[in-house]
């Protein structure tokens, strides 16, 4: 499966980071993308998320595509060109999960010697006077963490704009507020959608949370899950902290703009509606981030909650994306089901696909993330039942 | 812990929440009432017992007394009254956010009537955000809660008969009014006329209105009309207003600019609530979308009062108590002949006060030029102090409905959430764009509507029992 060529048309259903990415890469290879996206382009977890740029306790499938995005978030420029400041990405401050006991430190300590094992150097242990040098805002009982010095974080609903925005400088479209209805491959691709049916050699699966959707309408059956992780933000604080913090014994992730708000996540669960294309938090949820930063940083006790929201985002069991063809349909790839850490990858992943898709193959390993991996014989469903 | 519950929980004890709190309580409904002032009231009759103590109720006006008569019954009635009650959320599903001195708390009601009254209509003119301004019901409420009257030279600005009233409460007070200025043009108020046979059968309320306007002029008040761009001078306090009129730059001193455009209902909650929301032409803003007992498209939900759209204090009682009904019978306490029974006399009453409607609506219109600011400086979201420039270049970028706008200005971000800019925003980019308000629509209003201490949510009494799970799969 390879060699689409230069002038194919190529349709990307999702315009979210991803799908955008992806449309920019087939674009710089020549190819023609149409971005579909149902909404409007990012309305969903690409805007919405915490922002991390994050290498830190990556699943080790991911660390060689989170390593690699890591040197494009440094060079946003030759991605972007003049629109790379738009992300407001800030790298070098570093990401620590923070240990505030014995029993949060084994893990970490563990986790390192893994990574030694496999050869990654980027996590390194910190112990109590390193913590306190780095965020002397954390609570004096935190006994030291585990720190990936080169994260940061950027503004994920500017860093889509700026995606979107490099897009359409090389020609990308964008049909927004159109809804993929059924996928009928003949010679080509027929995409029916809310608006008309439109025709490409290439079809690119970035559906996020409705991924699996799309899936099912070729007759593939990928894992339908899906959650709301939500957030919450503060109004202006006086600067007290630059890494990110998240927690390890905690559901916390937690980071001081450089606006002064402070903004804060971690795996809180909101209530999807995805048939709405909506999600809710839940206060009594929510409870628990408060207490967790109560805990964690004492200035907390004087800071006001202003806003409050959750994105939908697909989950897999594995926690891991799917990236690669169908197994179904000809001339079809998956990228979507990234579990809530998608947002650092958002510079690579659409990169890879571009080549699988162009080259035929990619230059980092994506076999883990084999679409196939959920069921050894796919079930076939009719594609043209309700 | 489990939640608190009710049969029927009624956000603000202004006029309509007092009444529909009275009838759902005579009507057998376990009835809370949450308001976020100290004594029942709402902005109309703010503080009202106090002010009938101390007998200062006559300097604002004979017709205040129906707030003494809403506020005892209320107090008398079997609803249970929770003053000092911040509501930050009002889930579809009947969960409330509140949070009082006890802390943040849920708590669930099987059907919710907001009652939160209206807002001020932002006036965004050049200089609007200075010190030494305000708006016109931001100087009545000091007033009425405090007593405090403003010692420096007063210039009031814009439309809407609030201008009169409050310029005649201040005088009456000791205050100097340096000038009133009027942007309604005086064609404007000959079009008006045309509603006026309607409108006298309003009899009462007219009468008022034309009486304010007399007594400013027997108070020798400088009354100007027609004003168009209005503009705030001085260097960080307003020292002075200019304005065209009559064909030429005026300019008049102030030490306080009191701004006003009308009001507009507070839609804060029922957005966040996801209620249907329709641009109101003649009222030049976002109302929900209700049935005539004021029931929206969430099924558990009703807006009532000048939330729902702008009808005054007084029609605000039969729309309350017209919700208080149907809630009533949808909760199975009344049948549905009972409550429509009842509902005749509330609706004749209803249609007595709407007659002046028209007319008001006409004749107070917000004029474009005092809503839709021209010079690019000029801040339109004051907390993130976002201009009018920031917003149009983000308009080009693909700004081009107001959540868009917010991600790319931080406009609407900010402790008020966009209540202040969200009628701004909308606007500049439907201008922008030569889209309808409805085709731009609104913000999407997230809770906390009011924010909430970091320390009460860590706090916060209530669990998510009942509610779907964590994760959704199919």
């Amino acid at each position: 499966m390879s060699g689409m060529r230069a002038g194919s048309d190529a349709i990307v259903i999702g315009g979210g980071l991803h799908g955008t990415c992806t449309a920019i890469h087939l674009a710089l290879k020549g190819l023609r993308p149409l971005v579909i996206e149902k909404n409007t382009v990012g309305r969903h977890a690409s805007s919405v998320n915490a922002g991390g740029v994050r290498q830190l306790r990556r699943h080790p499938a991911e660390i060689p595509l989170s390593v690699a995005a890591m040197d494009r978030w440094f060079k946003l420029g030759e991605l972007l060109g003049t629109y790379a400041p738009m992300c407001e990405f800030v790298g070098n401050v570093g990401q620590i999960a923070v240990a505030e006991t014995g029993d949060d430190m084994r893990p970490l300590q563990a986790r390192v010697a893994e990574l030694h094992r496999l050869g990654w150097t980027h996590e390194e242990l910190i112990d109590r006077s390193e913590l306190r040098r780095l965020a002397p805002a954390l609570s004096e009982h935190c006994i030291g963490g585990l720190i990936c010095r080169r994260d940061g974080f950027a503004t994920p609903y500017l860093t889509m704009q700026a995606f979107r925005l490099r897009a359409v400088e090389l020609g990308v479209r964008f049909q927004e507020q159109t809804r993929v209805v059924a996928l009928e491959h003949g010679a080509r691709w027929n995409v029916k959608t809310s608006n008309g049916t439109f025709e490409s050699d290439v079809l690119v699966n970035c559906g996020g949370a409705w991924g699996w959707q799309a899936a099912e309408m070729v007759g593939e059956i990928l894992p339908r899950g899906y959650f709301a992780p939500s957030m919450m933000v503060t109004t202006r604080m006086p600067h007290f902290l630059d890494p990110v913090v998240i927690g390890t014994g905690r559901k916390l992730s937690f980071k001081q703009t450089d606006t002064g708000t402070v903004v804060i996540g971690g795996g809180i669960m909101g209530i999807p509606h995805l048939d709405q294309d909506i999600a809710d938090t839940v206060a009594e949820r929510l409870r628990v981030s408060a207490q967790s930063c109560a805990i964690l940083f004492p200035i907390m006790r004087r800071a006001i909650i202003v806003r409050t929201w959750a994105g939908l985002e697909a989950r897999m069991p594995d926690e891991i994306p799917v990236i690669g063809p169908s197994q179904t349909a000809p001339n079809m790839w998956h990228a979507f089901g990234f579990s809530g850490h998608g947002f650092q990858l958002s510079p690579i992943v659409g990169s890879l696909l571009a080549d699988l898709i162009v080259e035929g193959k990619s230059p980092l390993p994506i076999e883990a993330f084999r679409p196939g991996r959920f069921n050894e014989g796919p079930l076939r469903i009719d594609p043209t039942a309700a | 812990m489990s939640d608190e519950r009710h049969e029927l929980a009624i956000i603000g004890a202004g006029p309509a929440g007092m009444a529909a709190a009275i009838t759902a309580a005579e009507l057998g409904l376990d009835t809370v009432l949450l308001d976020e002032q100290g004594v029942p009231g709402g902005q109309i009759y703010r503080n009202i017992e106090a002010l009938d103590r101390d007998g200062s109720i006559g300097s604002l006006g004979e017709d205040y007394r129906r707030g003494v008569d809403l506020a005892r019954e209320l107090r008398a009635s079997r609803a249970s009254y929770r003053p000092w009650s911040t509501v930050w959320q009002a889930a579809p599903d009947g969960r409330i956010g509140v949070t009082s001195a006890q802390g943040a708390r849920m708590v669930r009601a099987q059907r919710i009537l907001l009652a939160t009254g209206a807002q001020e209509r932002p006036v965004p003119v050049p200089g609007w955000t200075r010190r030494g301004v305000m708006t016109v019901g931001a100087a009545q409420t000091l007033l009425k809660a405090s007593q405090l009257v403003p010692d420096v030279p007063v210039v009031l600005a814009g439309s809407g008969p609030l201008i009169y009233l409050v310029a005649i409460q201040l005088a009456r007070a000791g205050c100097t009014i340096a000038s009133i200025l009027i942007s309604t043009p005086g064609s404007r108020i000959a079009g008006a006329l045309t509603e006026l046979p309607r409108a006298l059968l309003a009899g009462r309320a007219l009468v008022k209105g034309i009486g304010w306007i007399n007594e400013v002029r027997r108070l020798g008040i400088p009354t100007t009309s027609g004003v168009a761009h209005l503009r705030i001078e001085g260097a960080e306090q307003a020292e002075a207003v200019s304005y065209d009129a009559d064909r030429k730059r005026q300019r008049v001193a102030a030490g306080l600019v009191l701004l006003h455009e009308g009001i507009i209902p507070n839609v804060q909650l029922s957005l966040a609530a996801r209620c249907r929301h329709v641009w109101d032409e003649s009222q030049v803003c976002w109302r929900p979308d209700t049935d005539q007992w004021g029931a929206t498209s969430q099924e558990r939900m009703a807006v009532v009062g000048d939330g729902a759209g702008i009808h005054g204090a007084q029609a605000a009682e039969p729309l309350g108590r017209l919700a208080a009904l149907d809630a009533a019978f949808r909760l199975g306490r009344i049948d549905r002949a009972e409550r429509d029974r009842r509902a005749a006399a509330e609706r004749a009453e209803l249609v007595r006060h709407d007659r002046i409607r028209p007319l008001l609506d006409r004749l107070f219109q917000p004029m474009p030029g005092m809503l839709l600011p021209d010079d690019p400086d000029t801040i339109v979201c004051r907390c993130e102090d976002v201009t009018l420039g920031a917003l149009r270049d983000a308009v080009k970028l693909g700004g081009n409905d107001p959540n868009r706008a917010k991600l790319l200005t931080r406009c609407g971000m900010g402790p008020c959430q966009g209540r202040m800019c969200g009628p701004t925003v909308a606007a500049v980019i439907a201008h922008e764009t030569g889209s309808s308000m409805q085709e731009v629509g609104t913000y999407r209003i997230r809770v906390p509507v009011r924010p909430v201490p970091l320390t009460a949510l860590a706090e916060l009494v209530g669990d998510d029992a009942g509610l779907p799970s964590a994760e959704a799969t199919l």
